[in-house]
C-alpha cells in the first residue's frame, strides 16, 4: 500500500479554502467516546484492543459517510506512513506510536477521521478549511449521533461521556483552530494574547497539539474544559475568541506596515532569498520562513500567487512527506539538500517581491 | 528531589503555577520536562500537567478511595503513574477523588451537554420530575396545600407515564 496514493494530493489539499482562510488555517472539532463494557485502550490487553478495534471499525464503516472511506491497522503502516498522516493532521503523535489493536477510519473527502483505540476508543474528528468551528462541530455531531445507535457508549447521566482521562470527561469535545499569526509574532504581541487567552479557559499550543512548538507562526486555540458547560456554548465562546483574534492580527499587520513597513519588508524579502537560492535548509528554518512569505502573499507582494502556494510548500517540506518523494529514508543532512532543491525549483516561477517604495530612506519613529 | 513523572531522576527544572487560586508546584528531571515541552514555553500547556499530576495527589490524599476498580482492577497508583482511568466503571469506584479532581479541572462537576438518544428521554424526565418536585417544596414551605396536591399528583402523573413508555 502506498499512502500517498490514497490521500489527496498536497496541492489539492493546500488549495481547499474556507472562510477567514487567510488568518485561520483550518478548524476541528472532535469528540472522545469509549465503549460502555470494554477497558480503556491504555489499559485493556492487548486481544482485547484487537477484538474491539475491529467492533468499531466495522460499526464505524456502516455510517454513511464512511461506506467506502480509507481504513488501515496502525500496523499495517510504515513509521514513515504514519508520520506522512501526523503532518496531514489526521493522527495524533501518540496515536502513531500504536500497533496492532489501535487503527483509522478517514473520509474520502478527508473531512471526517477516526482513530479507534487511541487516549480512548474513538477519537473522531471534523476537520474543515478556514474558521468553520460551527459546521465542523455539526458535522461530527451528526456523525456521532449516526453512530451511537450501532455502538453502546460510555455515559453516565451525571458525568456524561466517561473517558480515559478525566480532562475529557462529559461532552468529550475539543474544539480547535490553526491560525497563522505573524504579525502579533512580529510586533510583539503574541504572547500577551496567549496570555488573554489563557485566562478564558482556553489553551494556546503549536502545530501539532500538546507540547509542540509553535513552527512558521502557527498557533492551535482550542478549550480545556468538557464538563458543566454543553458543547453549543464550547464552540461559541471559542468562535468568539478566534473573531477576536482574527481582528488583533488584521490590526497588527496594519500597524506594522503603516509604522514599521521596512522592517515588515526586510522580513519577507529575506525570507524569499533564502527560500529560493538556498542549497541547504532545514524543516524548521522553512516552515518559519514560509510564513513570511505567506505574510508577503497576503500584503500582495507577490502578485499572481495565492496562500495555497505556501501551504503546499509547508505540507511536501515536511520530512515524511520529503521522504516519501524519493521512496524511502534518508538523513536529515539529505533532506536538508532535497527541501532545498524543491523550494529553489518551485520559487523559480515566483518573482522577487513587489515592495512598494515607501518614500522614505529611515524609517520614521523608533 | 526526584522528578515528579519518572519519579528516578533529580528534578532540575522546578515550576509553580496559580490555578484556581491555589498554587500548583511541579519537579521534573531534564528528560521529562522535554518530553512534556516545558523547555518551549510557547507550546506548552502547564494547566494541563499540573492538573493531571497535582490532581492525582489530591485524589490520593483524600484516601477514602482505596483498593482497587472492581471491574477492571486498576489501582489509584495506576492512575497516578499515567494520568488516566482503567475503565468507564473506574469512576465509579473511585469517586470522591474523581469529584475533587473535576472541581479543579472543570468548569462544573456535572454533564450538561449532548446525551445519547436513549439518555435524553431520561433526561427530559428527570428534569420535569425535577422542577415539579422544587415546585412542591416551596408550595409545602408556604403551606399552599391545595397547590401541594395537585402538584403531587402530577408528580405520579409523570412517574407512571414514564414507566409505562419505558416497558412498552
Amino acid at each position: 500500500m502506498n499512502i500517498q496514493d490514497i490521500l489527496s494530493k498536497p496541492e489539492d489539499a493546500a488549495g481547499r479554502e474556507g472562510p477567514s482562510n487567510k488568518i485561520v488555517l483550518s478548524s476541528r472539532v472532535r469528540l472522545a467516546r469509549n465503549l460502555a463494557t470494554t477497558p480503556f485502550p491504555g489499559w485493556a490487553k492487548k486481544s482485547v484492543r484487537v477484538e474491539t478495534f475491529k467492533h468499531i471499525r466495522d460499526n464505524v464503516m456502516e455510517v454513511d459517510p464512511m461506506r467506502d472511506a480509507f481504513h488501515t491497522g496502525m500496523e499495517e503502516l510504515s513509521t514513515l506512513d504514519k508520520q506522512l498522516l501526523v503532518e496531514r493532521h489526521f493522527i495524533s503523535r501518540e496515536h502513531a506510536a500504536k500497533t496492532a489493536g489501535s487503527g483509522m477510519v478517514l473520509s474520502g473527502d478527508e473531512a471526517l477521521c477516526v482513530m479507534i483505540n487511541e487516549e480512548d476508543h474513538l477519537r473522531m474528528q471534523a476537520l474543515l478549511p478556514g474558521l468553520q468551528v460551527d459546521k465542523a462541530w455539526m458535522a461530527i455531531d451528526q456523525f456521532d449521533t449516526a453512530l451511537e445507535s450501532n455502538l453502546d457508549y460510555a455515559f453516565c447521566k451525571r458525568r456524561g461521556y466517561l473517558t480515559a482521562c478525566p480532562t475529557n470527561l462529559g461532552t468529550g469535545i475539543r474544539v480547535s483552530a490553526m491560525l497563522h499569526l505573524p504579525g502579533l509574532v512580529l510586533s510583539e504581541q503574541i504572547n500577551q494574547i496567549i496570555q488573554a487567552v489563557n485566562k478564558l479557559g482556553l489553551a494556546v499550543r503549536g502545530l501539532h497539539g500538546e507540547g509542540t512548538e509553535a513552527l512558521g507562526n502557527v498557533f492551535q486555540v482550542s478549550n480545556q474544559m468538557t464538563l458543566g458547560e454543553t458543547e453549543s456554548d464550547i464552540v461559541e465562546r471559542l468562535n468568539k475568541v478566534l473573531l477576536q483574534i482574527i481582528d488583533h492580527e488584521e490590526n497588527a499587520r496594519g500597524k506594522l506596515l503603516e509604522n514599521k513597513a521596512k522592517m515588515v519588508y526586510n522580513h519577507i524579502g529575506r525570507a524569499y532569498g533564502i527560500l529560493a537560492n538556498s542549497h541547504s535548509i532545514s524543516s524548521k528554518e522553512t516552515m518559519n520562513l514560509l510564513s513570511l512569505f505567506r505574510l508577503g502573499i497576503d500584503l500582495s507582494l507577490f502578485p499572481g500567487n495565492k496562500p495555497a502556494l505556501t501551504e503546499e510548500l509547508f505540507i511536501i517540506t515536511q520530512p515524511a512527506h520529503l521522504q516519501k518523494t524519493r521512496a524511502g529514508k534518508l538523513s536529515a543532512e539529505k533532506r536538508d539538500i532535497l527541501r532545498a532543491n524543491l523550494l529553489r525549483s518551485r520559487l523559480l516561477k515566483v518573482d522577487r517581491p513587489a515592495t512598494p517604495d515607501t518614500g522614505k530612506t529611515e524609517e520614521n519613529g523608533e | 528531589m526526584l522528578c515528579d513523572i519518572c519519579k528516578e531522576k533529580e528534578a532540575t527544572v522546578h515550576l509553580t503555577q496559580m490555578v484556581e487560586g491555589k498554587t500548583k508546584k511541579i519537579d521534573l528531571c531534564e528528560s521529562c520536562s522535554k518530553a512534556k515541552g516545558v523547555d518551549d514555553p510557547t507550546g506548552f500547556s502547564l494547566a494541563d500537567m499540573l492538573l493531571g499530576l497535582g490532581a492525582s495527589q489530591e485524589m490520593e490524599e483524600s484516601g477514602s478511595t482505596t483498593g482497587k476498580c472492581p471491574k477492571c482492577g486498576f489501582s489509584q497508583t495506576d492512575f497516578k503513574k499515567t494520568g488516566r482511568l482503567g475503565c468507564p466503571d473506574c469512576y465509579d469506584h473511585f469517586t470522591e477523588g474523581v469529584e475533587s479532581l473535576l472541581k479543579s479541572m472543570h468548569k462544573g462537576t456535572r454533564h450538561v451537554g449532548k446525551a445519547p438518544a436513549v439518555w435524553q428521554q431520561t433526561k427530559v424526565y428527570g428534569d420535569r420530575l425535577h422542577s415539579l418536585q422544587s415546585k412542591l417544596d416551596k408550595a409545602v414551605a408556604k403551606e399552599d396545600y391545595e397547590k401541594a396536591a395537585q402538584l403531587r399528583d402530577e408528580i405520579s402523573r409523570v412517574k407512571s407515564e414514564y414507566s409505562e413508555s419505558t416497558i412498552s
